[in-house]
């Protein structure tokens, strides 16, 4: 890979970032609790060969009034079902670890992998809502710092029990009657200051080793395990002036204006294009969160990606079918193997 | 008009009934494998595809029990992707009330339900704490006795999150700019849970998903009769089936439900041939190869809870008692025999009455319902059990993954259709609409 390219991702969240998406989009507001919109963003990515799509969650409903859209899908669960049905994008939802059994995240993300042979990631968000502590009801707020090494002793428990059973445990031999062989299976033993956890998982080890893990930076970014995207906001249209003008109705149906925090682009598909190569200085790639969908997304992937790829700062097409190879990160050792 | 079947496939699991050493058996983890049976299911029409849920790996005489299929996928993940390669086949899944919160539970099996156009069930179970909370957060809480205490509260709290939002919350005007009147709200305050806020998901295609219960304890069939629109059991013969499906029948009337309410499914197993007689030759291999010598002597040892590895599988019963004291040598499967000193006298007498070795008697005493014959045969049978009240219809086990259930679609499905006892097509859409509009 030449070092100028750049990572791509797509938030495909509802009907886009800005509030008033919903109503300017020509998804059925229905839809969004169906897998349609999200096979169709999901196909507009792969079909510009990003490297994957994000989809948020939280174990809450979306704050705001009736004028926005509240409620939605479990997005690691919307993720899984375009896994049969898509084949090189990756699939990344939001998983939040606070409220959560590691044990529970770790097969799922596993199995998400499992179900898109090796295409799977998870964003790891702790939840720090007083809603969503009310919805468990057993325990209490945790402050930022317990929730972020709460959030970091998940992601290392969850490593481990991907880890727990090497890549060849399944042995299936006959003449000595086993299915597995059990020296290739490892108790994880972990005991954290939240929780402990014995193992093996219940789940052999995902196609990639490990799952994607990607966290929140600090500034509006994502951190993938070395790499940084950073994240933004994309409201394009034929010209400047369209894109401006989109805005303001988009602002007019909300009632207010809305502006997304971190980076924020108005303006048209080249413009972005020219845009992103500036501030590609120091970061790895990008997250795209389209304004509204599929229509950002889709000038984005028409437009901009051509733009993009003839500045040699996107690839081609997909050199590998997974999303450790989409984004140059090797499989990783088992930290149990020869133990 | 006689009795309509009701048919589930089970994945196969990680008991000894799935045959991993035949050359038609595949992976058990390839989305593939999941894809074949759900879609030979769908070609049979099947009510659901059912898979079961593993918290934690089965240990013997305190190893990690390698003679058996080992691990699976993540239930409902798994789900989720079959609802993208199917369209009309319900989609059920075991979830623990013991080792999830109603909160998490609601929400994933509501998104199934929407995902699939109305097609998931939830199958409550209750797990055993002190093994399987080693995985857990939670650890060992709760008390055997209060496990259903907390299933019931779970299922009370679940379906409280499903109905919360009224039917019309969600509005979905453009022009007006009302996305939703008002999202669900829900407060309960009970013994095992107290919650309240706002729940993630308007109401599902079926209104609610489907809610299957397995067990076949007091407080099983009770929960059942209160709460399921399916039970599962596992019955050996007519008789059984009969005295089973009476019992809790007759318990529905206490919840003011009625007959046709709760729809109970035994699981069973098949074995076709082309005659009758190769079809108990090859029932006969199966068993054979699903109590393997070392099998035989694990089963055994279940029971005495001692060390029995020096005997012969294929030799005599020990002569030594079970160790009534001892802890449990197997764990993570369901200890079914509560008295392990009167299940070896019985199976001691068994054996010496028909001569059995120790792999004989195990396969004796662990075989369930099986159904054993040619296509039509069997078709007459299954029939039969449905329409004398032994059954409401069947979850099929086959012995193969993937492939294992493709005869049974293939060749007894037709036959049940020319009995006019099973679908010709699916006449809904929901899984709901399968069981129970007629």
């Amino acid at each position: 890979m030449a070092s100028s390219e750049l990572h791509f991702g797509v938030a495909i969240d509802g009907a886009g970032y800005h509030p008033a998406a919903w109503r300017a989009s020509g998804v059925e507001p229905a839809a969004l609790f169906t897998v349609g919109p999200y096979l169709a963003a999901a196909g507009l990515a792969e079909s510009a060969k990003l490297d994957f799509v994000t989809l948020d969650d939280s174990l809450g409903v979306q704050p705001g009034e009736s004028s926005v859209v509240r409620g939605r899908l479990d997005a690691l669960l919307t993720l899984a079902a375009l896994g049969p049905v898509t084949h090189s994008i990756g699939l990344v939802p939001t998983v939040t670890t606070t409220h959560i059994e590691p044990f529970h995240v770790s097969t799922a993300v596993a199995t998400l992998d499992h179900v898109s042979r090796g295409r799977a990631g998870v964003l790891a968000v702790p939840s720090r809502t007083e809603a969503e502590v009310r919805h468990f009801g057993r325990r209490t707020l945790p402050s930022a710092s317990e929730a972020r090494v709460e959030n970091t002793e998940v992601i290392d428990v969850v490593t481990r029990l991907w880890d727990s059973w090497e890549d060849d445990a399944i042995v299936r031999d006959e003449p000595t009657g086993r299915f597995i062989d059990r020296d290739k299976l490892h108790y994880v033993d972990f005991e954290g200051t939240f929780f402990s956890v014995k193992g093996p998982s219940i789940t052999p080890r995902p196609p990639q080793g490990h799952p994607v893990v990607a966290t929140y930076g600090e500034d509006h970014d994502l951190l993938i395990e070395g790499k940084t995207l950073a994240i933004v906001s994309v409201l394009l249209g034929e010209t400047e002036q369209h894109a401006l003008d989109r805005r303001r109705q988009l602002d007019s149906l909300y009632g207010n204006e809305f502006r997304p925090p971190g980076r924020d682009f108005v303006g048209t598909p080249a413009a972005l294009a020219a845009a992103l190569r500036v501030w590609s200085t120091g970061v790895d790639g990008f997250l795209i969160r389209p304004a509204v969908l599929p229509d950002d997304l889709e000038l984005f992937a028409n437009e901009t990606v051509p733009e993009l790829r003839r500045a040699g700062l996107i690839r081609e097409d997909y050199t590998g079918t997974t999303l450790r190879e989409h984004l140059g990160l090797a499989k990783p050792a088992n930290q149990y193997q020869g133990v | 008009m006689p009795k309509q079947i009701k048919l589930a496939a089970h994945f196969p699991g990680v008991n000894n009934t799935t045959v991993w050493s035949d050359p038609r058996s595949g992976s058990q983890i390839d989305f593939a494998s999941f894809e074949h049976m759900a879609r030979t299911a769908e070609r049979g029409k099947f009510d659901f595809i059912f898979l079961a849920e593993g918290l934690r790996l089965r240990e013997h005489a305190g190893k990690i029990l390698d003679s058996d299929v080992v691990g699976r996928p993540n239930t409902t993940t798994v789900l989720a992707a079959l609802s993208a390669v199917t369209s009309r086949l319900g989609l059920a899944g075991t979830l623990s009330s013991t080792f999830n919160e109603p909160y998490e539970v609601a929400r994933q099996v509501s998104t199934l339900d929407h995902l699939s156009g109305g097609r998931a069930a939830w199958n409550v179970v209750t797990s055993p704490d002190a093994f399987t909370g080693q995985n857990f957060r939670r650890g060992g809480f709760l008390k055997r006795e209060d496990r259903y205490q907390r299933a019931e509260e779970f299922l009370t709290t679940v379906r409280e999150l499903w109905d919360s939002w009224a039917p019309d919350a969600f509005v979905g005007d453009k022009k007006q700019g009302v996305f939703v009147r008002e999202v669900g709200r829900f407060v309960h305050s009970g013994p095992q849970f107290d919650i309240e806020g706002e729940f993630t998901l308007p109401r599902t295609p079926q209104g609610q998903p489907i809610v299957i219960q397995a067990g076949d304890s007091d407080e099983g069939r009770e929960f059942a009769a209160k709460s399921a629109d399916v039970i599962f059991s596992r019955h050996g013969t007519l008789e059984d089936g009969q005295a089973f499906f009476t019992d809790v029948k007759r318990r529905l009337a206490a919840y003011g439900r009625s007959y046709e309410d709760l729809l109970i499914m035994p699981a069973a197993t098949f074995v076709l041939g082309d005659t009758e007689e190769e079809a108990h030759e090859y029932a006969r291999e199966i068993r054979y190869q699903q109590v393997r010598p070392a099998t035989a002597i694990q089963f055994l040892e279940q029971v005495w809870r001692r060390d029995l590895s020096e005997y012969d599988a294929d030799g005599p019963l020990p002569e030594v008692d079970p160790d009534p004291d001892a802890e449990p040598l197997t764990w993570g499967r369901v200890q079914h025999d509560k008295d392990n000193l009167e299940t070896a006298r019985k199976w001691r007498a068994l054996a010496e009455e028909k001569k059995l070795s120790i792999r004989e008697l195990v396969i004796e005493a662990t075989t369930r319902q099986q159904f054993i014959g040619t296509p039509q045969q069997v078709a007459h049978t299954v029939n039969d059990y449905v329409q004398s009240d032994a059954a409401d219809g069947f979850v099929l086990v086959p012995h193969l993954t993937p492939g294992g259930l493709d005869e049974f679609a293939d060749k007894v499905v037709p036959h049940l259709q020319e009995l006019g006892v099973f679908r010709a097509d699916y006449t809904g859409n929901t899984l709901r609409e399968h069981l129970f509009s007629q």
